[in-house]
């Protein structure tokens, strides 16, 4: 068992967000309900986040924490409006799945 | 002494004193609707019925624990358990007075500082709404699924015209913590008019503290915006499938979300510890004066009582209260007790508000709660802190 | 004590992101992704960002994530449905996918100069007067671009999932 340093090293803090992030493109590329598609890219846009403030304390000054806020705001309008748009093509084609709104293949 | 114990002494204390006020505002919300209704209330469980608190634990203890078969376990489980956890936390960054020596030892009456207190009450109370709405969906049933989303989107409208009416006595007190908040409100105007934000210039936050009454109202499911969980209407809605201690749980956290958002009121808006006027005048004397008030009064009702064992509780309680007022004057502890005095009366008097609105008004029905909230709440938040920015700015 | 901190907390990150992307029902999702957005507070509280943790309980796991959960109760939506799909191409793409990304991260991190540790204190400039310092003198453009953004997305939503009336 590798002694653990008493402060955590900014790489750690880089490589869990980029762990965070291949869950997320693995979370978008798998799964077929679109509610999950659409979490997984607010699981790669959080550790997105996370890279920001961590580069952000290297640098000393504060950037990354308004960059970070920024993409919250941009965040949430794009839920706001995505669900939105899962909703209407939920009424329409009344189903949830990925693969069944299919009209425009082929 | 060291933080750690020094902290988690603190927290033993306020851990033990935030559950007895819990279990004993029930009882006086309980007496105060009782005598709005003129009728009497608990009087049977010990005098008055001041045990009956402990009986309703023991009950809902030893109450049969239902798990129905077709509920959803794991959020059935974790429903109660959110709402209670961020209920309880929320008082860690609440001070109840200022910095006391006890014994050599100095620290303040406050379980930690934060920098950004306010945002933390704040996202705490939004992460709040996730104990209902899973309460509603996991139980499975039409009835409290329709009570747990329409409850949680009661509690998210209500957020945005209190987030509003927190942020405009921010605009004039100028910092998040809550200890500089109610340091910014200290002094008087002319030698006798507390600097309460209330009272203060430029621009005197009555309207905002209106508005934040009324938002936290509805943000704590209480009268009369407590038709998501009323027993009358949709068969009392996202609890409908708890029982025993999960129910007792959701209780809790309603009790808690209270007296949580009764201290935010007063920091913000009452000055906190702050006297209502200076200490020249005497505002010293002002516990043990009610408190002597008090003990006169329940000797005066003992003497000729209109129940008979009142002949000997009333009297008991008046020598309590002559003990009560006789340690106020004891030097050494009043400077500890005399903040903390001043912040339990303020806290006081929001809860007796509390009750006292759930004794008289009818409910909202659903839809003129929600049109309340986003068509009068909402704009008028606006414009007042529109016009505090623009007097704090021209000032 | 830092340390510690840390790996508590990017363990439950971690593990409650690997449940997101494994579990069958969304809402079990939607819960894992507020414990992510939950121990990224923390992190970035260790960072230094206070407004910013602050910020992403209020705004993300606060308002957002009840969105998500409002939604899915709505839609109620069900378990998904298994697919004609290979069983190792899940259960064997998923880690490897995220074992690959954090080596590339591990061998960019040794590639370049070794950074300081993070000590929790060192970064004072996140509370929330240096914040709104920058927000509203450097960054004011962007900051009324998103407000303008906002109130856009907040009439799209309402005229995508309104009633039709016929």
């Amino acid at each position: 068992m590798p002694a653990i340093p008493q402060y955590a090293p900014l790489s750690w803090y880089l490589m869990l967000s980029a762990i965070l992030f291949a869950l997320g493109v693995a979370g978008f590329l798998f799964r077929r309900n679109i509610i999950t598609v659409f979490m997984s890219i607010e699981l790669m846009l959080n550790a997105v986040n996370l890279s920001f403030i961590a580069f952000s304390y290297k640098q000393g000054q504060n950037d990354g924490h308004i960059y970070s806020f920024f993409v919250m705001v941009v965040a949430a309008a794009e839920a706001a409006v995505g669900l939105a748009i899962i909703l209407t093509v939920f009424k329409n084609r009344q189903t949830l799945e990925i693969d069944e709104v299919s009209s425009l293949k082929n | 002494m060291n933080f750690l114990i020094l902290s988690l002494i603190k927290a033993a204390v306020v851990a033990f004193v935030l559950m007895t006020t819990l279990a004993y505002l029930q009882w006086i919300e309980r007496k105060v609707i009782a005598h709005i209704q003129l009728r009497v209330g608990p009087r049977r469980v010990g005098p008055h019925g001041l045990l009956q608190p402990l009986a309703d634990v023991i009950k809902l203890l030893t109450k049969e624990d239902i798990l129905p078969s077709h509920v959803n376990k794991v959020f059935y489980f974790l429903a109660p358990f959110i709402a209670v956890f961020f209920a309880l936390i929320a008082i860690s960054v609440i001070p109840f007075g200022g910095e006391v020596n006890i014994g050599g030892v100095k620290t303040m009456m406050q379980l930690t500082d934060l920098n950004i207190g306010v945002l933390f009450i704040l996202g705490l109370s939004g992460m709040g709404v996730y104990g209902v709405a899973l309460a509603g969906w996991a139980s499975n049933n039409k009835y409290a699924l329709i009570g747990g989303l329409r409850s949680s989107a009661q509690m998210i409208s209500y957020e945005l015209p209190m987030a509003m009416a927190i942020a405009a006595p921010l605009l004039m007190l100028n910092t998040l913590s809550f200890r500089q908040l109610v340091d910014a409100q200290s002094g008087f105007y002319f030698g006798f008019i507390p600097r309460w934000t209330i009272f203060q210039g430029p621009f005197p936050q009555v309207i905002s503290f209106l508005l934040f009454g009324i938002a936290v109202f509805a943000e704590t499911n209480r009268v009369p915006f407590d038709l998501p969980e009323a027993e009358n209407e949709l068969v009392a809605g996202f609890h409908v499938e708890y029982s025993s201690m999960k129910f007792a749980a959701f209780f809790m956290a309603e009790y808690a979300n209270m007296v949580t958002v009764s201290c935010v009121a007063t920091l913000l808006f009452l000055g906190g510890w702050q006297p209502l006027f200076p200490a020249e005048y005497g505002s010293k004397y002002i516990p043990t004066l009610i408190f002597l008030f008090g003990a006169v009064m329940c000797f005066y009702h003992g003497l000729n009582p209109v129940r008979a064992f009142d002949r000997i509780t009333l009297p008991v309680a008046g020598v309590v209260f002559l003990g009560i007022a006789g340690i106020f004057l004891v030097p050494m502890l009043s400077t500890i007790l005399l903040p903390l005095f001043w912040f339990a009366a303020k806290v006081g008097v929001i809860l007796f508000v509390y009750m006292w609105v759930r004794g008289t008004l009818p409910r909202f029905r659903y839809d003129q709660l929600m049109s309340f909230a986003w068509t009068f709440m909402f704009p008028a938040a606006v414009a007042n802190l529109f016009v505090t920015a623009l007097l704090v700015a021209l000032s | 004590m830092d340390a510690i901190l840390f790996l508590i907390f990017a363990t439950l990150a971690v593990a409650c992101a690997v449940n997101l992307v494994l579990q069958k029902h969304p809402i079990a999702s939607a819960i894992s992704l507020v414990g992510v957005m939950g121990s990224l507070a923390v992190l970035y509280l260790l960072l230094g960002g206070e407004f910013i943790a602050m910020a992403q309980l209020i705004v993300y796991a606060g308002a957002i994530m009840v969105l998500f959960v409002f939604v899915i109760m709505l839609l109620n939506a069900g378990i998904e449905q298994r697919t004609g799909r290979r069983l190792w191409v899940t259960y064997g793409g998923v880690p490897m996918l995220a074992v690959l990304i954090g080596m590339a991260a591990y061998i960019v991190e040794r590639a370049l100069p070794p950074t300081e540790a993070v000590r929790f204190g060192t970064f004072q400039h996140g509370n929330a007067f240096d914040i709104g310092e920058r927000l509203f003198k450097v960054y004011v453009l962007p900051f009324e671009a998103t407000s303008i953004l906002i109130l856009v997305a907040i009439l799209g939503a309402i005229v995508l999932a309104r009633k039709e009336i016929s």
